[in-house]
């Protein structure tokens, strides 16, 4: 089957170099930094005032790409809960010899608990790897989006965008 | 008989941004719904709504519908619920009240803001239990709070079947996977992705074949479509759902404006049959208006929008605004529609909202 975005759901790897909300492979290195996946012109730019610094510019018209400003940026991840596309995450290189950690937006019950090992999955849903989860952040200005940070090995960073949902399996 | 300035049909976005426009502007405003409280689809809708900030982007639909109340009663408008509209005499409203006690109203100017209605498709086993409307699947488990099942089959992969399906999974429930006949996802990546994460599969050039069941539904059957639609043999996959959801779209609230006597003109990228409109809003018939999913399906920020638009231009009418007041106004609400519909998914609608506008100018003989 076709690959990308509009066919699978899935944006492809190429289709995410090209767009401005995805840091470069220098700057990605370098520390935590957000991950924009939203790819098509839609009206929508609930990111641009979301981020306290101004990395993230929308501009006029609405349905311009977010455009992301990688040196102002600090990965901080207030825009993940705000992004009502759930389209943002922040990867970190630099969080241990090893181990990067990939933060993004959960809105499933029940929550994983910090310290456990989970499956992590990549961006069609499939167990991936092992991963720590690092953090569960649920805050009430987030109004029910709730930000988790797993470590992964670096190799998957660039693949893990979830984890396995965590639920009794149904009869 | 009572005689209302304006009569707002539909407590939505759509009609509750025209009811508060109007009356903000001096107008005596009656809005009516027939649910028990106004905000129409927004008071479902659980998910963060895309958008633009101006129009409560980022917030959860009910809270949006909340707000906009809010304002509502701020500005006095009178709401009616659990009211139906059953019909339209030239300037008379037949309203039930209490779904009891039928009886007229009069307006000067009406403002329909009913919405919209889904869509079906018919397959074998379509009228077993369990095959329903994605939007009745969502009303269902969001208001009532009660699953209709354990494993749902999604058709259609618009934003509607998309973020439904998504609050399916929310609710505890298993979609097995999201069927689309086109060869192409209907609804926005940024929704396609966050259901495919979850782990729902998407199918596109898929078809539902066959639904199966004694008393209700138990399993489907689906199959791959080649280019000219046509199933493809040998490609039938069979597997247990008991849940089928419907949604291939939705259509404009037409049968009251036609009532009225409104034009409709075909336009597939607004819904279907829509009632013709022109820049004011105003259909073919003088002092009545359309906002809203009723005038052509689009999104909560164009609803808010063009009811905005229909609310001043009602109040121009009835002499509460002069002509030069209402026009900055007017000019800069067809900006921000304008501006709203762009991008390659605004700019079908946008051509259509066009092409309804030329019409409508045409009719009248502008
Ligand atoms: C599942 C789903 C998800 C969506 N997600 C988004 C999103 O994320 N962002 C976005 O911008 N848009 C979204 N939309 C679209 C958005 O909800 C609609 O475009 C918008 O709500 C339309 O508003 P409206 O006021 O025109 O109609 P409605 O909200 O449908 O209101 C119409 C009202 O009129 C009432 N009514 C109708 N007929 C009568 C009658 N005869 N008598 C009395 N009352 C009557 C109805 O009961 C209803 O309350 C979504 C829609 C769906 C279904
Ligand atoms: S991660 Fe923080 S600094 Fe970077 S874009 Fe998001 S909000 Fe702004
Ligand atoms: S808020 Fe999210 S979905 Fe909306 S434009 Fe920004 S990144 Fe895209």
């Amino acid at each position: 089957m076709e690959k990308g975005l509009e066919t699978t759901g899935i944006p492809s790897m190429e289709e995410l170099e090209k767009t401005p909300g995805f840091p470069s492979s220098k700057r990605l290195m370098e520390g935590p930094v957000a991950v924009i996946e939203c790819l098509q012109e839609i009206p929508c730019d609930p990111c641009e005032t979301a981020c306290p610094l101004g990395a993230i510019e929308v501009g006029k018209p609405i349905t311009n790409l977010p455009e992301l400003d990688e040196d102002k940026c600090t990965g901080c991840g207030i825009c993940i809960p705000l992004c009502p596309g759930l389209a943002i995450f922040v990867i970190d290189y630099t969080y241990s010899e090893d181990e990067a950690l990939v933060t993004f937006p959960y809105e499933f019950l029940p929550l994983p608990e910090e310290d456990s090992l989970v499956n992590a999955t990549d961006r069609s849903g499939r167990p991936l790897t092992k991963g720590r989860i690092v953090k569960v952040l649920a805050r009430k200005q987030f109004d029910r989006t709730v930000v988790v940070s797993i470590a992964v090995l670096k190799k998957y960073a660039q693949r893990v965008r979830g984890i396995v949902l965590n639920r009794g399996k149904g009869e | 008989m009572l005689t209302t300035d304006v009569v707002v049909v539909g407590g939505g976005s759509a009609g509750l941004a025209a009811a508060i426009e109007s009356s903000k502007a001096g107008a005596e405003v009656l809005l009516i719904d027939e649910n028990a409280r106004p905000g129409g689809q927004l008071f479902k809708q659980i998910h963060k709504f895309f958008g633009s900030r101006r129009h409560y982007a980022g917030i959860r639909g009910f809270e949006i519908g909340r707000r906009l109340l809010e304002e509502a009663h701020k500005n006095e408008v009178e709401i009616k619920l659990n009211t139906i509209i059953f019909g339209i005499l030239g300037n008379k409203i037949g309203i039930v009240e209490d779904k009891t006690h039928a009886k007229w109203l009069k307006a000067k100017t009406i403002i329909f803001s009913c919405g919209a209605s889904e869509k079906l498709i018919s397959f074998p086993g379509w009228t077993l239990p369990g095959v329903m409307g994605a939007g009745a699947a969502q009303t269902i488990i969001n208001l009532h709070r009660v699953l209709p099942g354990s494993r749902f089959l999604m058709i259609g992969s618009g934003n509607v079947g998309l973020v439904v399906s998504y609050q399916i999974l929310q609710a505890g429930a298993e979609v097995v996977a999201i069927i689309e006949a086109l060869p192409k996802i209907g609804g926005y990546g940024i929704h396609a992705s966050k259901i495919r994460r979850a782990g729902v599969q998407i199918a596109v050039s898929h078809t539902i074949k066959e639904a199966y069941g004694k008393d209700k539904v138990e399993a489907v059957t689906i199959g791959a479509l080649d280019k000219n639609m046509n199933l493809v043999p040998g490609s039938e996959k069979r597997f247990k759902v008991d849940v089928i959801c419907l949604a291939v779209g939705l259509k404009p609230n037409i049968e009251l404006p036609l009532m009225a006597g409104c034009e409709t003109m075909f336009l597939a990228n607004l819904g279907g049959q829509v009632p013709i409109h022109d820049e004011n809003m105003e259909t073919t018939v003088e002092g009545i208006y359309v906002a809203g999913d009723c005038a052509g399906i689009e999104e909560v920020s164009t609803a808010i929008e063009s009811g905005r638009l229909a609310g001043i231009a009602v109040a121009e009418k009835l002499g509460y605004l002069t002509k030069n007041e209402a026009y900055d106004v007017k000019v800069n609400l067809r900006e921000v529609l304008d501006e709203l519909r762009g991008g390659p998914f605004g700019m079908q609608r946008k051509y259509a909202k066009q092409q309804l506008i030329r019409r409508a100018a045409h009719l009248k003989g502008v």
